[in-house]
């Protein structure tokens, strides 16, 4: 039987410095505006003959090489409001127009557990539920800490512990209490007290002999790792990597950002593929929006258009859409003119590699790209 | 004493500050609700001391000057845990949730700390007055980048944010004010950096440069001149839109939870009668905000029993309430770094907002994660019954004779501070306390120890309800 697949998002809080992250070697309107914010000349890790990787990207070349790295280009949305705010919630929940309290995933975790039968199809690794994972009815397990997870693990004894528990599955049930709020409490304690039981495993079963960075990212893709190893079902993982905001000192700024983010991609992979596991998994990383065109002297300031990757097996590598033009007569108010709606790139990932029709999840048709092999 | 007027007095701990115990409860609503409204205003003129820092520093050197993120973060947490001037606490992490700004990248914490400290001074004075002074502080100016805000190469990040956050919300000025208002502040930024001693981060301080300011005519909010930083404050003040936005957080953060922030400018607020009536207080009084927090605890819609537990607590309620609860702490102690960080698992990191845009409130603190987290550390405390709060609770349950399953459950609800459970959960707990056995406090050690051990056991599963989520 063909395994599930998987698919785990990964987000760069903060706003992505597109310029500084695919570098348009060739164009020489690069080094024109970018005067101090700006990747050396020959510094960059060409991929091709057009374009190259921030220099601490290098862990991530061989997924380029391989054919295995997808490159969306000038993704965004119009009318881009360049507030962190609206620009991620957009990105969440799909609703550029208005606010919007369901997250795309959230909505696709619906559509493939309608009846809830695993509360661990969607797992988030950080602090605090991102909205594009929040939906009515839909539960979520939201971890920092894998290897301390559980329910009332203080009280003493096994057998006071477990009638405490079965106490606590009562008064959180939906026969008790009323209103959206109390509703909304019962069934997220439930669902904590369902997954973390099951969780509990995962560390308990987990070994590999790559040796993440002690870094609070790299650890949590080890933690998704441990529950894909154990095999709980999970079909949606979420993580971020903060701050992306590089308004200021980005030189140093991105550089460790990129350096962090590179490594603990590359290592999960490396981590999976040492298990078999890493087939029917893709990831996706993208930002809220890319940085301004010309550099504020010692960073750059919310721009618009930005770029997406998806890596792994399925994906076919590449470039797809285009790089925003950067002459002067294309910039949106000194930015990047998107191109290409990143409804579109969700529709492509979860149609082609998640077979889910995205009509719904994200609101609408949008142009999809070609990047999964089928 | 009437149990009403506990229970509304526990109300107003836990919204005026971070809750009582009961002894507490006891005392202050013997003296009275207004007369305890006004030693929460002006605890100064009431003989409550601030919290002596040197206690803190003569324990914690670290933690008065921070070398590391967490050890700020802790100080400001046992602020709350410790100051015998609840209000003025409260406050200081209300402007925190609405000037929020981050050590992520800040990287500065003692720098951090000073901003917290300005909360601490003024956040019951005057909002023109916080205005300014936050345009100013050295930790805000480097957070939105207003050290980067140049006459000749404007950056936007602090005058957009004045605007859409700090004063007047989206949807009530254009993109051209924004820029406007950008110029004007060009100028306000960082002094250089003077060494304080040889091995620690450098103090920051705020100069203006008239030679880095743009003394070009903007236009502001439909006015036009050669505006500078104070001018385009005023504006925003004259602008209705910013008392509202302000009275809606205070009505969002002492009263009743409201949809979050993104949503105000097309969502109303739920109780709109009170909103205009806070901002009509707060512009009359010319944006004092000890008069307006004097009416809003002293309004009938603070008071009435359906503002009640309708609002999530906090990850820095829980714990900083908790720990006033079981009386730990009453000094330094090992430990007091991780009381910081236990406000940060549960997703509010101290002097770490995830953004500018501050926490996400209401419900949305709770998910599967952050709930299990809060529920668990809460019921670890009460369980422990080596702490003096514990032990009161347990002491007096045990002074009551023989106890009915009902009692017990009815008397740490009351002695955890009136709590009010739903009809069915009550019912539970009283399932979950009659398999014991006869309650009755026995008179050997080891019967002792059973008893407080049974009633813990209660508080810890009240602990873990969801109606003790709310405060």
């Amino acid at each position: 039987m063909a395994k599930d697949p998987i698919l785990v998002v990964f987000q760069l809080t903060g706003g992505n410095d597109y310029l500084n992250t695919i570098v348009p070697r060739q164009d020489g309107l690069y080094r024109d505006y970018r005067k101090n914010i700006v990747i050396p000349e020959g510094e960059e890790i060409p991929i091709d003959d057009n374009y190259g990787f921030h220099p601490e990207m290098g862990a991530l070349k061989p997924f380029w090489e391989e054919g295995k790295m997808a490159l969306i280009h000038g993704i965004g949305y119009e009318n881009s409001p360049r507030s962190h705010f609206r620009s991620m919630d957009i990105w969440h929940t799909c609703e550029p127009d208005k606010i919007g309290t369901e997250g795309w995933v959230g909505r696709a975790t619906k559509v493939v557990d309608p009846g809830k039968e695993n509360v661990l199809t969607a797992v988030n690794f950080g602090q605090g539920l991102p909205r594009a994972m929040a939906m009515k009815g839909v539960p979520v397990a939201s971890v920092s800490d894998i290897e301390n997870y559980g329910v009332l693990t203080g009280i003493n004894g096994e057998q006071q512990r477990q009638r405490a528990l079965e106490r606590f599955s009562r008064v959180y049930s939906p026969a008790i209490g009323t209103g959206p709020v109390m509703d909304y409490l019962g069934q997220t304690g439930l669902d904590a007290l369902k997954g973390a039981d099951i969780l509990k495993v995962a560390p308990e079963m987990y070994s590999s002999s790559v040796e993440y960075a002690a870094t609070p990212l790299a650890q949590k893709f080890r933690g998704i790792s441990m529950v894909l190893q154990a095999n709980l079902g999970t079909r949606f993982f979420y993580t971020q990597s903060a701050s992306w905001d590089t308004h200021a000192s980005q030189m140093p700024g991105h550089k460790g950002l990129w350096q962090d983010a590179s490594r603990s991609v590359s290592d999960f992979f490396a981590d999976l593929r040492e298990h078999d596991m890493a087939d029917n998994v893709v990831l996706i990383m993208f930002s809220e929006f890319g940085r301004r065109v010309v550099d504020n002297g010692s960073g750059t300031d919310h721009g618009a258009a930005g770029v997406a990757f998806a890596i792994g097996d399925a994906v076919k590598g590449g470039h797809y859409s285009e790089y925003p033009s950067m002459k002067s007569k294309d910039l949106q108010e000194g930015d990047l003119a998107p191109n290409y709606d990143f409804r579109g790139f969700y529709s492509t990932i979860l149609e082609d590699f998640m077979h889910l029709d995205p009509t719904e999840i994200v609101g609408g048709s949008f142009e999809q790209l070609s990047f999964i092999n089928k | 004493m009437p149990a009403k007027d506990i229970a509304l007095m526990a109300h107003l701990m836990r919204r005026a500050g971070f809750g009582a115990d009961y002894d507490e409860l006891e005392k202050r609503a013997d003296r009275g609700y207004e007369e305890t409204v006004e030693e929460l205003l002006e605890p100064g003129s009431h003989g409550v001391a601030a919290y002596d820092e040197y206690t803190l520093a003569r324990y914690y050197p670290d933690m008065e000057v921070p070398s590391a993120p967490a050890l700020g973060t802790s100080n400001f947490m046992y602020h709350l845990y410790t100051s015998p001037r609840p209000l003025v606490e409260k406050m200081t992490l209300f402007w925190h949730m609405i000037f929020a700004t981050g050590n992520s990248k800040v990287d500065n914490p003692p720098e951090m700390l000073q901003q917290i400290q300005l909360f601490r001074d003024h956040g019951m004075g005057n909002y023109r007055d916080m205005l300014v002074r936050i345009s100013k502080d050295p930790a805000m100016i480097f957070w939105l980048d207003n050290n980067q805000n140049h006459k000749k190469a404007p950056n936007e990040n602090w005058g957009r944010e004045l605007l859409e956050l700090f004063s007047m919300g989206q949807g009530h000025y254009s993109e051209d004010d924004v820029k406007m208002a950008a110029r004007a502040f060009t100028g306000w930024t960082i002094g250089p950096k003077i060494p304080r001693t040889p091995y620690q981060r450098h103090h920051w301080s705020f100069i203006y440069k008239d030679e880095d300011h743009d003394h070009s005519t903007k236009t502001f909010l439909g006015r036009e001149g050669d505006f500078n930083g104070e001018d385009i404050i005023q504006f925003i003040l004259e602008d209705e839109a910013t008392s509202q936005f302000i009275a809606r957080h205070l009505y969002n953060f002492f009263v009743e939870d409201d949809v979050q922030v993104p949503s105000w400018f097309d969502i109303p607020p739920k109780n709109p009668e009170a909103v205009n009536a806070i901002g009509k207080i707060f512009r009359e009084s010319d944006f004092d905000i000890r008069t307006t927090l004097r009416f809003i605890l002293n309004s009938s819609f603070f008071k009435d029993e359906s503002a009640w537990f309708a609002k999530v607590k906090n990850p820095a309620e829980v714990v900083a309430g908790t720990i006033r609860l079981v009386g730990d702490f009453a000094e330094p102690k090992p430990g007091v770094m991780d009381m910081g960080l236990e406000g940060a698992y549960q997703g509010q990191e101290l002097i770490n907002p995830p953004s500018v845009e501050g926490w996400h409130t209401g419900r949305e603190w709770i998910d599967t994660g952050s709930l299990v987290r809060r529920v668990n550390f809460v019921a670890d405390m009460l369980g422990n019954t080596d702490f003096p709060g514990v032990q009161s609770i347990i002491n007096r349950i045990g002074q009551k004779g023989t106890l009915s399953p009902q009692n017990l459950v009815d008397s740490c609800l009351e002695l955890l501070g009136a709590i009010q459970l739903d009809k069915g959960t009550r019912e539970e707990l009283v399932t979950h306390a009659q398999s014991g056995g006869e309650l009755k406090r026995g008179s050997s050690e080891a019967d002792v120890s059973a008893f407080g051990t049974r009633v813990a056991e209660m508080l810890q599963l009240i602990a873990a309800t969801r109606e003790y989520q709310f405060g």
